[in-house]
């Protein structure tokens, strides 16, 4: 679960690492107002959206006047902002960061993450932040400093001392820069994030360090005992399809096709997606139904699916195995006709009760299309939605 | 032979008396598992399913002489009753238990790391469909009537796509040595290449297949492995083609977070390494079928 900048920086800022004096605003008004209360003569106006490469996008705009300040509000709040990681539709500005301009001698960057391969903490640093770090991985990977952290003794001062030594950071600054360091990974260990990332991480003119942007990024699951994490979710920065699919446990992920799709399993979903495209079509959406899936539940994915207006055909792919075929496909049959479906439907049950759930299909009297096997289910959804393409001109 | 059980593996439950470890227990007994009891804190020395129920692994290890456990514990305390079965002296672990947190898991794989190697407990998964020898005993939730005893093994992150070539290979004649799933989270017990290693030890097995997908560098490992010290022929599968990057499929694990781990880029590399493609996720069965015809 991703959370904003401004959000990340009071959380850094209670593990004592030091951030420029800010205020959060949700209108023109507010904003201007922020800029009155906090000293100084130039202000940076940050869109709060969850994406980096705001700058890019337009997202951040330095201001030297109140009426600057309300120009930049009015230019941003309410609006769509495109960057390289939002995809094409963009994300929706409604909150802005208000914060003192920094002059700036320096910029670093400094990041802590969940290293898969080595199941530890790694923290990454370089001298040479402000670009993305992945752009600074390809053209000059022997500025980056990586170090893991054993995560029954955590980090130790040395390795702290070593990052600050690589980032330039020396005498005068070392002690704050350990401090800064060591909570960044106290606050990454408290709070089941997984990434913790400042970039950039800049020393000022008057040197000091202070975390000029700040991204963080949590575990999912373990919100459960993060509960002040859990309040921080902004639905307003997630396709709302996937909020509606979370409310009800079903797990979602829009994409831009026309072909619906409702499938058990993670795995089994991302092969069937696959299929679809190797047809030649492209699928609408990824939903797992998930283990048990009741009728119920099988009509809520259904609803999930068809609320999405460009569905033009939608496949179901079920590998029953906790399942039972029969279960589903009953669930399938009261899903059809309570709901006024507008498009083909392309049903393949496989494993446990196979033949009870495909007579229930039959028996229906419903204009089910069925399949045996993954690859017939993909050839007949995409003609299925092709000929609706056809039909509807 | 067959990998990691077969149907002399003594067998516990963790969370036996819970709905689901109830419902799953029944079903591996019914397959044939020797499942020897469970536990459940608190309720030691009562009988469930006509099986002992102990308050610790230790107690089932010690009086019923456990090898090998299951886990259905809830996420929230999970990871404690992997780190209890390993240092109970449980041989080979199953967590089917999904949602774990990440940090958990790196936590207990730490815990694992502090037993000489071959004190060590396997586990595999979390969030996985356990681990399955046709015909002689299952340790997971999968359909068992799916696999037919035979000589390929199955390595896979997934369960229903693990169930999926199952069933393409049992169309078409094929049997399985073990299928293991190792489930689809950012950390888990063990890796395509763990299990490979079994599989080349196992003269059951004459073919390998892994089920991979999006995210992390576990599949290249396993290719690279596979080219410098197997002799038996390795088939993949890649899933998540059409995944975009840096979004979430389901799996915690299935995220593109940075280069090589795609699908494309994964297929690419398997291909250098001199793996065998399944170019579709319907033709699992028919590509299996063709190495084995090559032997």
């Amino acid at each position: 679960m991703d959370i904003h900048e401004y959000q990340a920086k009071e959380i850094l800022a209670e593990y004592g690492i030091k951030i420029a004096e800010g205020g959060l605003a949700y209108t023109v008004e507010e904003a201007v107002q922020r800029s009155r209360e906090i000293d100084g003569n130039v202000w940076v106006i940050k869109a709060q959206i969850h994406s980096g490469a705001r700058g890019k996008a337009g997202g951040i705009k330095v201001c030297r006047t109140n009426d600057e300040v309300e120009a930049a509000a009015e230019a941003l709040l309410g609006r769509k902002l495109v960057t390289h990681q939002t995809g094409p539709a963009g994300k929706l500005c409604t909150r802005l960061y208000i914060e003192v301009g920094t002059d700036i001698a320096r910029e670093l960057y400094l990041s802590f993450m969940i290293d898969r391969s080595h199941e530890r903490v790694i923290m990454v640093g370089s001298a040479q932040g402000g670009m993305e770090i992945e752009s600074l991985a390809a053209t000059n990977p022997k500025a980056i400093v990586k170090i893991h952290i054993e995560p029954a003794v955590g980090l130790q001062d040395f390795q702290a001392r070593t990052m600050a030594f690589a980032l330039g950071l020396g005498e005068d600054l070392l002690n704050h820069a350990v401090k800064t360091i060591k909570g960044c990974y106290r606050a990454l260990r408290d709070l089941d994030a997984n990434i913790l990332e400042i970039n950039p991480l800049v020393v000022t003119k008057t040197n000091e360090l202070i975390a000029l942007d700040a991204k963080m990024s949590f575990d999912e699951n373990a919100l459960f005992r993060r509960h002040r994490i859990a309040e921080l979710r902004d639905t307003t920065q997630i396709d709302s399809r996937e909020v509606a699919a979370a409310e009800v446990g079903l797990s979602y992920v829009g994409l831009n096709g026309d072909i619906g799709c409702m499938i058990n399993g993670a795995g089994l979903a991302m092969a069937t997606m696959d299929m679809i495209k190797l047809a030649g079509g492209e699928p609408a959406n990824f939903l797992d139904v998930g283990g048990g899936a009741s009728a119920e539940r099988t009509e809520k994915a259904f609803r999930l699916v068809l609320a999405d207006a460009g569905v033009k055909a939608m496949l179901v792919n079920i590998f029953a195995g906790i399942n039972r075929c029969d279960w589903i496909a009953e669930g399938v049959v009261q899903a059809v006709k309570n709901i006024d479906m507008k498009v083909p439907l392309v049903v393949r049950l496989s494993g446990t009760n196979v033949e009870e759930g495909r007579k229930i299909i039959a028996d229906s009297g419903l204009p089910i299309i069925t399949a045996e096997t993954l690859a017939e289910a993909a050839e007949k959804v995409v003609r299925a939605r092709n000929e609706m393409v056809a039909k509807q001109g | 032979m067959a990998i990691l059980i077969n149907e002399n593996t003594r067998i516990i439950v963790q969370g036996f008396t819970g709905r689901i470890g109830t419902f799953h227990a029944q079903e591996m007994i019914e397959y044939g598992s020797k499942v020897v009891g469970g536990v459940t804190p608190g309720k030691g020395g009562q009988t469930h399913l006509g099986l002992p129920v102990f308050n610790t692994v230790r107690e089932a290890v010690e009086q019923v002489g456990a090898e090998a456990s299951i886990v259905f514990v809830p996420s929230a305390f999970a990871a404690d009753s992997i780190m209890e079965a390993a240092e109970a002296g449980i041989k080979y672990c199953v967590s089917i238990t999904d949602g774990i947190p990440t940090q958990d898991m790196m936590t207990v794989k730490s815990f694992l790391r502090r037993f000489p190697k071959e004190q060590r407990m396997m586990l595999t998964g979390p969030n996985c469909s356990g681990t399955i020898s046709p015909e002689r005993a299952m340790l997971g939730i999968m359909p068992g009537h799916i696999y037919k005893r035979g000589n390929v093994g199955i390595v896979g992150r997934s369960g229903t796509l693990g169930y999926e070539a199952a069933d393409q290979m049992r169309r078409l004649g094929i049997g399985i040595s073990t299928s293991v799933g190792i489930g689809g989270d950012p950390i888990i017990g063990s890796s395509h290449r763990d299990v490979l290693e079994k599989l080349e030890q196992d003269p059951e097995t004459k073919v390998a297949l892994m089920i991979g997908e999006i995210g992390g560098p576990q599949e290249v490992e396993a290719g690279i492995f596979a080219k410098e010290n197997m002799s038996k022929p390795l088939v993949a599968y890649i899933a998540g083609l059409t995944a975009p990057a840096g979004r979430r499929m389901g799996h915690a694990g299935a995220i593109i977070s940075s280069a090589g781990e795609s699908a494309a880029e994964k297929v690419e590399r398997l291909k250098e390494l001199n793996v065998t493609i399944c170019p579709t996720p319907s033709l699992m069965g028919q590509t299996v079928a063709s190495v084995l015809a090559k032997l």
